[in-house]
């Protein structure tokens, strides 16, 4: 049985640690039922400092909500480091 | 000091040349560039008078911090009656001309009438004089610039510049300075082509003299290095430039996507900073080249980019195969997303013949956009059209569409109207994606709320840079608000604009309140200027500022009712992202920004609020 998926999306400096096979800046992760976004950042070993902008379906989603926030089969996280312009 | 305390008062009718000396109780009160300007501007014009007459004027106006060693202390704005809103205009750009100007002895120009035949404004130092532009007329910027630099044979001399839109009246056309920084907003370009005044060109080697010179050392590095420190200022914006924003405004549903249809642009990726990194699979190199910097910048967010010489637009071309300045995200959204048209090289090249033109690639876009939708409806025909194939998508139209507009021509003409003039003209006034006549720039108002007052309520009509809500509503700069609710944005915007019209009227460069607060700016201003400049003492100037130009606006003959946004964006709701299902929530914000702004329910500051700001 394959393992249900969601994309992750990594933008800016952070696109050096998108995972192999990764192309556009978005690659398709493997979840389980107990995958949160705190933990896909922490299995990637993502500098905390530059997970600055955590969206998951487009909707931010603050540091202290992140060890709590389930990612659901077809969900997309994108993340960037702090970000301006304009 | 820091201000030199006297400006220029050059009459283009009678053909003379003035110095007079500063207002020094209005440099108190408004403190410098937009502010201060805005000010002369109000004091000696009527508001309603003809933006391209011989009545109205344009002021070229620096800040008390332009040309010293503050970070990204070059900038100038240029404030006049707009052509395109009938509102207040005021346009600000960086590059190396206004410090230049500053370096001159000048805090501003004041240009009045009309001259009879082309003419440049030569400023070096104390000698001001106009000079027959005729050889000039016709040229674009770039031939312009050349041009000036060879007749006087100063290479380092410093040409803000219109093209052949600004001679011929297209709307929004803009100034380019140093061949690619842009005033580039609300066409005070045809201002100053109404007035056949065709470039300024500037060369100054005095210095500014500040109050306090050990103080301003001290203060300036203090500051340069809360630029320093911070991720934004030091790392995101040099590195990808304001084009970072592209997939992040798509990733939260506020991208606005064939003239506001969508909110998101499956293009995005292909038109963002990222791919502007990546080796193309024709020659294997990036679009970008570089990053650039502004006079005294310590961000340097400018983008220099290199089109593929095999690409179709300029394949017969050698003469744009030079790097030249690249895409801001602005530009690439209206040139892009707002189009449909996801060809990198193809927005790389638009936005080339946008500087070259010298027109705006925001209205530009953004009107390509409206007419692309009229296209498709077929209230315009490839007959109006001259045979251009008009369809959402199309990198050819685009482009082609760029070169007739910057040279006045063909359907150019129409293009060269505005949105809401080219959707009145061809009976669908509804399609027009406009504020008091300005096109928006790059951020839907359904999926980032406070923008939607924002763009409303702007002072020039629908613009970013006049209360830049994204920065907390997305960013999380200086704190995080959720983009799509209601609730606490009427102060978030007044908060904004009052703080913005601050910063824009010191002579330094908005992308510093990324890391900046007027907390900030003081201690430099402090340092630099006579008087006492605090915090608290700016926030009120930049409240001061907003009330004069809505009172300036008032009198033009602007109402409440220009404080509104398209039907599009009240009754369609966005179809996709996190803001499907809403629409902007603009009926609720309004009348709390109005009480919040100390105005009547009619959008009129009232007798209290105008005596607590001494405009009354």
């Amino acid at each position: 049985m394959s393992m249900a998926t969601a994309t992750l999306k990594l933008f800016s400096q952070l696109s050096d640690y998108l995972p192999p096979g990764a192309d556009q800046n978005q690659a398709l992760i493997e979840i389980g039922p107990s995958t949160t976004v705190d933990g896909v950042i922490t299995a990637l070993a993502l500098p905390a400092g530059k997970c600055h902008l955590v969206l998951l379906n487009g909707v931010f989603i603050p540091p202290s909500e992140r060890i709590a926030t389930p990612i659901r089969p077809g969900d997309a996280l994108a993340i960037w480091p702090p970000v301006g312009g304009g | 000091m820091s201000w030199t305390g006297k400006f220029l008062r050059v009459n283009l009718t009678e053909g003379t040349v003035k110095s007079e000396a500063l207002n020094r109780e209005w440099a108190r009160l408004y403190l410098g560039q937009r502010g201060l300007a805005s000010k002369y501007l109000a004091e000696e014009i009527d508001p309603r008078v003809d933006p391209l007459s011989p009545d109205n004027k344009i002021i070229f106006t620096t800040g008390p911090l332009t040309g010293t060693n503050a970070s990204t202390a070059g900038r100038y704005s240029v404030v006049t009656k707009g052509p395109l809103t009938g509102c207040i205009a005021c346009s600000n750009s960086g590059g190396m001309f206004g410090a230049e100007l500053k370096n001159a002895g000048w805090d501003m120009i004041i240009f009045e009438g009309r001259a009879a035949k082309p003419v440049y404004f030569h400023v070096e130092n104390d000698r001001a004089e106009l000079r027959d532009a005729q050889p000039f007329w016709g040229k674009t910027v770039w031939e312009t610039d050349a041009g000036l630099k060879a007749h006087h044979q100063d290479p380092m001399l410093r040409v803000a510049t219109i093209g052949a839109s600004g001679e011929n009246g297209v709307l929004f056309a803009c100034i380019v300075n140093d061949l690619h920084r842009a005033a580039g907003r609300s066409g005070v370009g045809a201002v100053m082509g109404s007035k056949n005044l065709k470039a300024v060109a500037v060369r100054g080697s005095k210095g500014v003299r500040v109050k306090d010179p050990v103080r301003f050392l001290k203060s300036v590095a203090e500051q340069k290095q809360v630029l320093a420190d911070n991720a934004v200022t030091s790392q995101g914006l040099p590195t990808y430039g304001t084009q970072v924003l592209m997939n992040v405004i798509n990733e939260v549903g506020a991208l606005p996507t064939r003239n506001f249809q969508d909110v998101q642009f499956d293009g995005a990726r292909r038109i963002s900073a990222e791919a502007m990194r990546e080796p193309r699979r024709s020659d294997g190199k990036a679009n970008l080249v570089t990053n650039a910097a502004c006079f005294g910048c310590t961000i340097a967010c400018g983008r220099i980019s290199q089109i593929d010489p095999g690409h179709y637009t300029i394949v017969n071309r050698p003469e744009y195969r030079h790097a030249s300045g690249g895409l801001e995200y602005e530009a690439a959204w209206a040139l892009g997303a707002a189009t449909g048209v996801d060809d990198l090289e193809a927005l790389t090249f638009a936005n080339f013949l946008c500087n070259e033109h010298a027109i705006d690639p925001i209205s530009f876009g953004a009107t390509v956009a409206a007419a692309m939708e009229l296209y498709e409806l077929g209230a315009i025909t490839s007959k109006e059209t001259g045979g251009i194939i008009l369809t959402f998508g199309s990198a050819e139209a685009l482009t082609a569409l760029a070169e007739l507009t910057g040279k006045a021509q063909g359907f150019g003409r129409d293009i060269g109207l505005g949105s809401k003039r080219l959707c009145a003209k061809y009976g669908h006034p509804d399609l027009s994606m406009t504020v008091k006549g300005q096109e928006f720039p790059a951020y839907d108002p359904r999926g980032i709320q406070g923008m939607g007052l924002s763009y409303a309520t702007s002072n020039r009509g629908a613009c970013h840079l006049r209360g830049y809500t994204v920065a907390s509503e997305i960013m999380g700069t200086p704190v995080k608000t959720d983009p799509l609710v209601t609730d606490g944005k009427a102060a978030l915007v007044k908060a904004f604009q009052d703080a913005t019209a601050a910063f824009d009227s010191a002579g330094i460069c908005i992308f510093t309140s990324f890391a900046w607060t007027l907390e900030n700016v003081a201690p430099q201003l402090d340092a630099a200027c006579e008087g006492e400049w605090t915090a608290d003492y700016l926030l009120e100037v930049g409240e001061r500022i907003w009330n004069l130009e809505r009172q300036f606006n008032l009198a033009a003959g602007m109402t409440a009712k220009d404080d509104t946004l398209p039907k599009r964006l009240l009754k369609e709701a966005a179809k996709t992202g996190p803001a499907k299902g809403l629409a902007s929530g603009l009926a609720t914000m309004l009348p709390e920004y109005y009480a919040q702004r100390g105005w009547s329910a009619a959008g009129v500051p009232t007798a209290e609020t105008l005596k607590r700001l001494a405009l009354a």
